[in-house]
């Protein structure tokens, strides 16, 4: 057997064992090169340029991308590359609007810490910069371009492992920026808010949007009552921003800030987990019993719902037609809370607490709320919590521990799991293992971080074929393989962000997966010291049902805890005007995308062009190129005076228009193919 | 067996070409590349005919197979024929004339003078400038005749449009051998032998590079061919795109035989539009003869080609970031390894090579590996084509063997250093930029060095793609940097840091300079900047970005200096370094100046000497334009 192969780091033997690259082995060897594009869960980049290394009789090489073989002699801290690392931080940071005091970044921002941790004490480039404007459209997320590092994180971890690619970069040279397609604020793509890319940036250049002010003015408008939920996994990860180590009582101690800040009462969003899995377990039941609408696709996670109503309208039946926890936490409160506690409806504010940033999108949707009043009505994030406490000047690590409010401060383990990837699928099993007569089993499979988990859960007289996936890159394959048959499922479990909600963007910022692991570690560990661990032992949702629900999945149930999907455009707005515009003509809309475009779409819009050209209508008909209508397997698609129109020709356009003309044709706002 | 068959075919087709050209009495050729197009070449070639017609004298554009009479001429268009300066150029055979800048108001005298009565018509003959002497034909002309034309010699003859004329002169022999009796091993190893060095810039060995890709296992191979040339002032491989597009096909169909690819790829810049349509003409006749396709001569083996026009992106010509590009990405560089032999086009081996080196393949299998390596040097065989541009007498494309001096492309085929007005400035001489933005400038200490790869590499400079810009005294080496600055920061992909900031605070600081506000930390931040540009960038744009910096750094210093220590341009070309003075002896007070003057920096009595008030003074420069005496001075 030959002797283990090395190569040498700065005069030192190091071991290869099976390392990708340089720079893992250079990392293993205790030595943490900067980097600003390296991922290891993400494609190689190379662009940083800030781990080069000099290899001996190749000159200097990037780490990241340079395999390591047995024998090469690295230098990691030669002159040429002390100052090449210096030099390109210095760029960095005449590259931008880098005003450290007013970045929300500051903190925990890489390029901050890198240039300490450099000692880069001057900029000398100066180059003058324009101003880029900021995206302030998006419900969760702010673009700031001029703090864009363009290391390309957010482009790759939305492309590889979300598989939606909102964001690219577009320009050449200095002009370089990261952008979503065609210059359009992100709240007109179909960025479904997950946030990943704002949990990858290194810098400010995309962060969460900041809710905090109306919390304060709630709080402090002495007409409101102002009660909050804690979501499960914000419990395990907030000590990470007071350097609170391994302290078990972070949840205790938030509980005590929340109410030195101000919040009436205190709630856990883990009580109306308990109530989802009651909810969504007996739909489950249901329809595995009837053998329909399977497999059941969970719908706690708002970027998963966002996303299937986007691209899987297919599959839309399939998704549980059960609220979010949040979701149902905010309609159970102010449908019961007022009255609890003495209260009118329009005076109780619900705020949330988040590892999300999709959250702040789910609560502004319009049927989850009554009376032009959201069921929920800020959400702010554990990050901004933290910031809060801070604020306050409160010193969360010292504060006595307290108890959360009754009664919907009072879950069991299966609501706290909910956190995690898996989690709500564990919930569900305890669930059903019960109401069926089989054992509480631990899959283990469930528990492991991979991507994609399956498993079969043996049930007496019935089998459940189980999927659970974090990341939607992984969540449109598992959809792509179940439309071609590969693999079936009756129950799936969908979290949009890597390890689920735990690892949401709404987190503190983390800069190793080894603290997301710690945090799914908590997580299980608190489920584990409940006394109750199904859903179904909680007195307070025995409560509930009796008082007010009736039993799972009843009518009362549905009007407060479930919801309904429909299809959404990907892309919005007018189009391009290719006729002039004017009032009582025809608006008539082509889909100039890929898929129409390639079944003739192109022509037919130059044919129409040319009818109305020919037959003089330029006063009765509007035209507009447009992009994607969805149904992109029908095309090409065709709007006329808001029919759509499916594998549309030009005599049925010219029909339908002359109709529209006439009068004859009712407008119809509906998206749905009227034809 | 069907090979044979296959090969007497298009040898027949070629034979039938020659025998029915052998008709013609006369064969016109009027220049068809870009440059002489632009000038009016067609209609040139279109006013030709007529006034020949009218005169009785027929003259065909197309070859009728079916006649068997002697005919009076056959009009046809060439590609390049390199001497862009003095186009339209109209070459008649077996007269031996080369008419230049003809126009269409020549055509009568020309269809009177030679065509009606064989003389020459002299007025339209090349005037050697230096010597004064009328040259007829391509061997008198100097620039033509001390050049070594091989890879352009059939640019300046062969219709590009005719595959036939091609096959008449042996085109597609080496493919063919290549195809039905020769193994991969043995293709790489005939170009090994000949010490091919690829011509887009870095001069890889093209054979071992192909025996990179020709051990990676198949089935699926690429091959593409770089036409993406976007140095400023270089135009070799438009020039053998468009005026000899067969023997780039065919040098594709030879490599792809030595590594095994059944595909291929010419990548060409939107801007080149003749060059794209001639080359998707030639893929096209092949593809109608068989000579691209399936069971390529009868070997059972497959090749087609596909052209593809790139957005005209500078970086596209990085082969990672072309490959980008023709996958529907956008173009930016990946790191290497690995290497696109080794997984490149769609995770594939590809070979990636530049059109002049397809180009040269055909040539090397024509004469041999041995006789290939016998000309140029030893380390740099055969000849490289030039674009020769800038103050210099004779601009355009040529073509020398490897090691000939600078002196002998700029002095002898170039016919010397000029002035900003086009006159001979026997000393001017300063500097020649070689290989555009990623090269470096040689100095008159460099003007008998023998240029190949190794040599310019030394000195700081490189082969690139072969752009030659010629620069008089009168041009200041700080603009010309700044120039390569401005153009490689506009078209860096913007990926890696190195490239995209330090390249935008590189001409920042350049612009300081110009502008006089250098201070004494302006050099050393450049250089520091210039030097870690270089070791950091991700791909070759950056690598060779701070190139003419640093080469003008070295060479001219004094000037860069100058600049910023006295703010002095010394070539008087950076108007904000210029102050104006008024010599009182020419002074006739005439009060131009002063009226012209935007900023009342001019005082001064009618009919006496003016003066300049320094403080007010913009250096727009307008009082130096208007002065009729010559009685101010910029500097």
């Amino acid at each position: 057997m030959s002797a283990a192969q090395t190569l040498t780091i700065d005069g030192f033997k190091v071991p290869i064992n099976g390392e990708r690259n340089l720079l893992e082995v250079i990392r293993k060897a205790h030595i943490e090169l900067p980097t600003f594009c390296y991922h290891s869960e993400l494609s190689i980049y190379g662009a940083c340029r800030l781990c080069m290394v000099d290899l001996e009789g190749r000159g200097t090489v990037a780490a990241c991308s340079t395999p390591p073989e047995p024998g090469m002699k690295i230098r990691t801290q030669t002159t040429a590359i002390r100052e090449l690392r210096k030099v390109t931080l210095e760029l960095l940071l005449a590259s931008g609007k880098h005003d450290c005091p007013t970045c929300t970044k500051s903190g925990s921002c890489k390029l901050q810490s890198l240039a300490q941790r450099l000692g880069v004490e001057r900029v000398r480039f100066n180059a003058p910069l324009e101003d880029k404007p900021l995206d302030h459209s998006s419900n969760g997320l702010v673009r700031d371009p001029n703090k864009c590092v363009l290391c390309g994180d957010c482009v790759r971890v939305c492309q590889e492992i979300q598989g939606i690619g909102v964001l690219d970069f577009t320009q050449r040279g200095s002009k370089v920026v990261v952008t979503p397609a065609f210059d359009k604020p992100m709240a007109d793509v179909e960025c479904v808010q997950c946030g990943q890319c704002a949990a990858v940036c290194p810098t400010g250049a995309i962060t969460v949007k900041q809710d905090v002010d109306p919390v304060h003015l709630a709080i402090n408008d002495p007409a409101k009552t102002v009660v909050v939920q804690i979501a499960p996994a914000v419990r395990v990860a907030l000590g990470e921003m007071f350097n609170m180590g391994d302290d078990t009582q972070v949840m205790g101690r938030t509980v005590a800030a929340l109410r030195r800040l101000g919040f009436d009462k205190v709630y856990d969003t883990a009580f109306a987990a308990d109530l989802t899995i009651m909810e969504e377990a007996q739909e489950f039941l249901t329809r595995f019993g009837k053998g329909e609408k399977l497999p059941l696709f969970t719908s706690c996670c708002p970027a998963w719902v966002q996303l299937a109503e986007q691209e899987f309208s297919e599959e839309l039946p399939q998704l549980s037609s059960c609220r979010s926890p949040q979701a149902m936490f905010g309609s159970f409160a102010k449908a019961t809370l007022p009255a609890e506690l003495g209260i009118k409806r329009e005076n109780l504010v619900v705020v949330s607490v988040m590892p999300c940033t999709a959250k702040k999108s789910e609560a502004k949707r319009p049927e989850l709320g009554q009376d032009g009043v959201q069921d929920v009505d800020i959400v702010i994030t554990t990050q901004e919590l933290g910031r809060m406490i801070q604020d306050a000047g409160i010193t969360l690590a010292e504060l006595e521990p307290e108890g959360m409010d009754m009664p919907f401060g009072v879950k069991t383990g299966a609501g706290i799991i909910f956190g995690n990837s898996g989690g709500v699928t564990e919930a569900v099993i305890r669930h059903v293992a019960g109401v069926m007569g089989g054992e509480n089993p631990v899959i283990e499979e469930i528990r492991s971080d991979k991507g994609l988990r399956t498993a079969v859960l043996e049930l007496p007289g019935a089998k459940v074929r189980i999927a659970v996936v974090s990341g939607l890159a992984n969540a449109r394959a598992l959809v792509e393989d179940m439309r071609a048959g590969r693999q079936q499922y009756d129950f799936v479990e969908v979290m949009a962000c890597p390890g689920g909600c735990s690892g949401g963007a709404g987190q503190p910022v983390a800069m190793t997966a080894a603290v997301r692991q710690k945090r799914t570690d908590n997580l299980r560990r608190l489920d584990a010291s409940m006394d109750l661990r199904v859903s179904k032992e909680n007195a307070f949702i025995t409560k509930a049902y009796k008082d007010l629900l009736v039993e799972p999945n009843s009518a009362e149930a549905h009007h407060l805890l479930h919801t309904h999907y429909s299809t959404r455009r990907r892309i919005t707005g007018d189009g391009i005007a290719l006729t002039d515009a004017g009032a009582g003509r025809v608006p008539v809309s082509v889909c100039v995308g890929t898929s129409c475009y390639l079944r003739g779409s192109q022509k037919l819009l130059k044919e129409l062009l040319h009818h109305v050209e020919d037959q003089d209508l330029g006063e009765a008909v509007e035209i507009r190129a447009t992009f994607c209508m969805e149904g992109c397997d029908r095309g090409p698609t065709v709007r006329v005076a808001g029919h759509v129109l499916h594998r549309a020709d030009l005599d049925t356009v010219k029909e339908l228009v002359e109709k529209a003309r006439k009068g004859e044709l009712e407008p119809c706002e509906a998206e749905q193919p009227c034809h | 067996m069907s090979a044979t068959i296959e090969t007497v075919d298009l040898q027949a087709v070629g034979q039938a070409y020659n025998d029915a050209a052998k008709l013609f009495q006369r064969r016109i050729v009027i220049c068809g590349g870009t440059g002489c197009m632009a000038n009016g070449a067609m209609k040139v070639s279109e006013a030709l005919r007529k006034e020949a017609g009218a005169q009785g004298i027929e003259l065909a554009i197309e070859l009728d197979f079916e006649e068997t009479r002697t005919q009076d001429g056959l009009l046809t268009k060439s590609g390049c024929q390199g001497f862009c300066q003095m186009g339209p150029l109209l070459s008649i055979e077996p007269d031996g004339i080369v008419y230049c800048k003809v126009r269409p108001a020549d055509v009568q005298e020309i269809v009177r003078e030679t065509l009606m009565d064989g003389k020459t018509v002299e007025r339209l003959l090349y005037k050697d400038p230096a010597t004064g002497k009328i040259c007829r034909g391509h061997h008198e002309i100097p620039f033509y005749a001390l050049q070594q034309r091989t890879v352009l010699k059939s640019c300046g003859s062969l219709d590009p449009e005719n595959v036939r004329e091609y096959l008449g002169q042996g085109g597609y022999q080496g493919a063919i051998r290549a195809f039905t009796a020769m193994e991969p091993e043995a293709v790489c190893k005939d170009i090994l032998d000949s010490g091919l060095r690829g011509r887009g810039g870095g001069g890889f060995p093209t054979g071992r590079k192909w025996e990179m890709a020709r051990i990676q296992p198949g089935p699926k191979k690429y091959i593409v061919c770089n036409g993406d040339e976007g140095d400023p002032g270089a135009f070799m491989d438009r020039a053998v795109m468009e005026g000899n597009p067969h023997a780039v096909l065919e040098g594709m169909m030879i490599a792809a035989r030595a590594i095994g690819a059944d595909e291929g790829y010419v990548y060409v810049r939107a801007e080149y539009p003749l060059a794209v349509a001639r080359v998707r003409r030639a893929v096209k006749d092949a593809e109608e003869l068989g000579i691209l396709g399936d069971d390529v001569f009868g070997s059972g083996m497959s090749f087609r080609v596909q052209v593809m026009e790139g957005a005209g992106a500078f970086v596209c010509g990085e082969e990672t970031a072309l490959l980008a590009s023709i996958m529907g990405q956008r173009g930016m560089p990946m790191p290497k390894p690995p290497f696109p032999a080794q997984s490149g086009l769609h995770g594939k081996p590809t070979i990636i090579n530049n059109v002049e080196t397809l180009a040269t393949i055909p040539l090397i299998f024509a004469q041999g590996p041995a006789a290939f390596r016998a000309q140029g040097t030893a380390a740099s065989p055969g000849t490289k084509t030039f674009a020769l541009t800038g103050h210099v007498s004779n601009t355009g494309l040529i073509e020398v063997p490897f090691g000939t001096t600078l002196r002998h492309i700029v002095f002898e085929v170039g016919g010397g250093v000029t002035f900003k007005d086009g006159t001979v400035d026997p000393d001017g001489f300063k500097a020649v930029q070689i290989g555009g933005p990623s090269g470096g400038c040689l100095t008159k200490d460099h003007l008998d060095l023998p240029m190949d790869f190794d040599n310019l590499t030394k000195i700081g400079a490189m082969v690139g793609s072969g752009g030659l810009v010629v620069m008089n005294q009168g041009t200041c080496m700080v603009q010309v940097a700044k120039f390569f600055m401005q153009f490689t920061q506009n078209e860096s992909c913007g990926k890696c840091v190195p490239c995209r900031e330090g390249t935008r605070q590189m001409l920042h600081l350049l612009e300081e300079i110009v502008e006089g506000r250098g201070t004494d930390e302006t050099l050393p931040l450049l250089e520091s900047l210039a030097r870690n540009v270089k070791l950091g960038s991700l791909c070759g744009l950056g690598k060779t970005a701070p190139n003419p910096v640093l080469s003008t750094l070295t060479h001219f210093r004094d000037e860069y200096e100058a600049h910023v220590h006295r703010k002095v341009c010394p070539s008087r070309e950076c108007k904000a370094l210029m102050t104006p003075a008024i010599d009182a002896a020419l002074c006739k007070g005439c009060t131009l100046c002063a009226r012209k003057c935007p900023v009342d920096a001019i005082q001064g009595e009618r009919k006496s000497p003016h003066s300049i008030d320094a403080s007010k003074c913009i250096r727009c420069g307008a009082c130096v334009e208007t002065c009729k005496f010559n009685a101010i001075t910029g500097a």
